[in-house]
């Protein structure tokens, strides 16, 4: 087990944004976990890597309690954060970006091969090496900052909405390489996404968040089979019933 | 060379000395402002702890004044971390004016307290080279402004050449563009910037040891704060070449305003200058073209 999250349960001032969450991922997983806005997605990564305290709860990383510890801590014990909005250096050069990444590594020679293993899953940073992270696109921020975070030598590569912002085709290639860097490294991922239909595609384990709780979670193959998620997040439900005529009541949801 | 063109070479050379002291003090702040959005008011009093310990260094211990520069630099250079890692860094997260009223209340406590450990009396100390000059096309310079000049220059090469190439230089703007990406890759955010103190600290020494020269060892350099900020809003806000340039404009102006206009406007000539940046191009000369960046 590489990271278990026990009853978790987080404030924002008078505001539980989340409470009583379980998770967990194993070496080499995709979990991707879903939900719609506010259900605590985010409220949830960042306090698995040390942005936000949580309130009560334990996490369990590599069998290591991680949560009172600082987010540069939690790095360095190889539990990285690709932040939602990527949050690159925009007037570093996308090198200096890469080489923040690896900031608390002393293992030169590996951080070599990193960089070059990240330059050859993304070679458009490597077109881009000089250029200032500011002036890249969307979705090139976004490649520099999964680089970034793999660069610091991750176990566990926790993406926050990888998607946000970006055309359907590139969230696509940026899954199909998040997937090739886990087949390629066994690194274990936890992805934060809204976009249910591709991260269930490329995910293992998939756990679904309402109103700050796990509501479900099982396989992603299953999951993807489920009525209630069907209608909710991959647009297999309809308005009209069964009957043919327009659904006038709401169908309480069981997630079963 | 005509008498007039020799007095303008003159107070040329006094003014960009003077400047480039007034830049190394911009400079200082411009990066503890941008490392941790604190204005820090208190940084001609660390420049007036820094100048009379120098004092006290040379002219009561009779140390070599390379031997004082270096020690008043470390001491300012710890003194200044140790004020960020035990105060200021306290009220981080807090609203701007919180940081401006601690750095003030900072400064007058350093303040008193350099009066009450070396007294209110002005003092002076000799450098090695003081009351020497050197004869350029027959304008005499006094030595100790092209010393001035040399040291601001080398120390500025330095600062860039650390910010660009060492990773702990690289970290410190990394930490100062994203301060949460900075955490999230591992960097000890508040160490660095407890360290980016310690820089400003140190510079601020470098500049209080070379103005108290030109000027006396005094309390009342503090004031050289409010120049460098001037200097600031006119070079640009936030801007480390700005800070710089406004610097060097600021002493120019002074100099020039002491011999050209009438008595009393050198005092008040750099915050017209302020004022006018303020109202006609309040991003000043470097300034980002669209206010604050996030």
């Amino acid at each position: 087990m590489l990271l278990e999250v026990r009853n978790l349960e987080t404030w924002y001032g008078p505001i539980v944004a989340m409470q009583g969450v379980n998770l967990k991922v194993d070496e080499g997983q995709i979990v991707a976990v879903l939900g719609a806005n506010g259900a605590g997605k985010t409220t949830l990564l960042n306090t698995l890597a040390g942005v936000i305290d949580p309130f009560k709860g334990q996490v369990l990383f590599r069998g290591e309690e991680t949560q009172r510890l600082d987010p540069d801590a939690i790095c360095r014990r190889g539990m990285v954060l690709v932040p939602e909005g990527r949050q690159v250096y925009p007037f570093l050069s996308v090198a200096e970006n890469l080489g923040m990444g690896a900031y608390a590594r002393r293992d030169r020679d590996n951080v070599a091969r990193d960089l070059e293993r990240v330059y050859g899953w993304f070679p458009r940073l490597r077109e881009r090496e000089r250029q200032h992270a500011g002036l890249l696109s969307g979705g090139e921020q976004q490649m520099l900052a999964i680089g970034r975070a793999f660069m610091s030598a991750p176990k566990l590569l926790m993406l926050d909405e990888p998607s946000l912002g970006l055309a359907p085709r590139l969230t696509r290639e940026i899954f199909a390489i998040v997937s090739r860097i886990r087949d390629e490294t066994g690194t274990a991922m936890l992805v934060v996404e809204q976009n249910a239909a591709v991260a269930l595609e490329h995910g293992d384990i998939g756990y679904i968040m309402e109103l700050g709780r796990v509501v479900a979670h099982d396989s992603c193959a299953a999951l993807s089979e489920k009525a209630d998620v069907r209608e909710a997040y991959l647009g297999g439900g309809s308005l009209v019933g069964e009957s043919g005529t327009a659904q006038r009541w709401k169908r309480r949801r069981t997630w079963r | 060379m005509s008498p007039e063109l020799a007095l303008f070479a003159q107070i040329t050379m006094n003014g960009i000395a003077v400047g480039a002291i007034y830049a190394l003090i911009a400079l200082g702040i411009v990066l503890i402002y941008k490392a941790t959005e604190v204005l820090n008011f208190a940084h001609g009093d660390i420049l007036v702890l820094g100048a009379f310990i120098a004092w006290a260094l040379i002219a009561l211990m009779g140390l070599p004044f390379w031997a004082a520069l270096l020690i008043v630099m470390a001491l300012m250079g710890a003194f200044a971390y140790g004020l960020d890692a035990l105060v200021i860094r306290r009220i981080a997260g807090q609203p701007q004016f919180s940081g401006v009223m601690l750095t003030i209340a900072l400064a007058f406590m350093i303040r008193g307290l350099v009066s009450m450990i070396f007294g209110p009396e002005s003092q002076s100390y000799r450098t090695p080279w003081s009351g020497q000059s050197t004869q350029v096309f027959g304008v005499s310079f006094a030595n100790i402004e092209l010393v001035i000049m040399g040291v601001v220059l080398a120390i500025t090469l330095g600062l860039w050449l650390f910010f660009r190439n060492t990773r702990l230089g690289v970290a410190m703007q990394a930490s100062s563009q994203n301060q949460l990406a900075a955490y999230l890759n591992g960097v000890q955010v508040k160490r660095v910037n407890s360290l980016v103190f310690a820089l400003g600290g140190a510079t601020a020494a470098v500049a209080g040891v070379f103005l108290a020269p030109i000027a006396l060892v005094d309390t009342a350099l503090w004031l050289v704060t409010l120049k460098a900020l001037a200097a600031i809003v006119l070079g640009g806000f936030g801007s480390i070449p700005g800070a710089i340039l406004g610097g060097l404009l600021i002493g120019l102006i002074e100099q020039y305003a002491g011999v050209y206009l009438p008595h009393g406007f050198k005092d008040i000539a750099a915050y017209l200058v302020l004022i006018g940046v303020l109202i006609l191009r309040p991003r000043g000369i470097l300034g980002e073209a669209h206010g604050r960046r996030v």
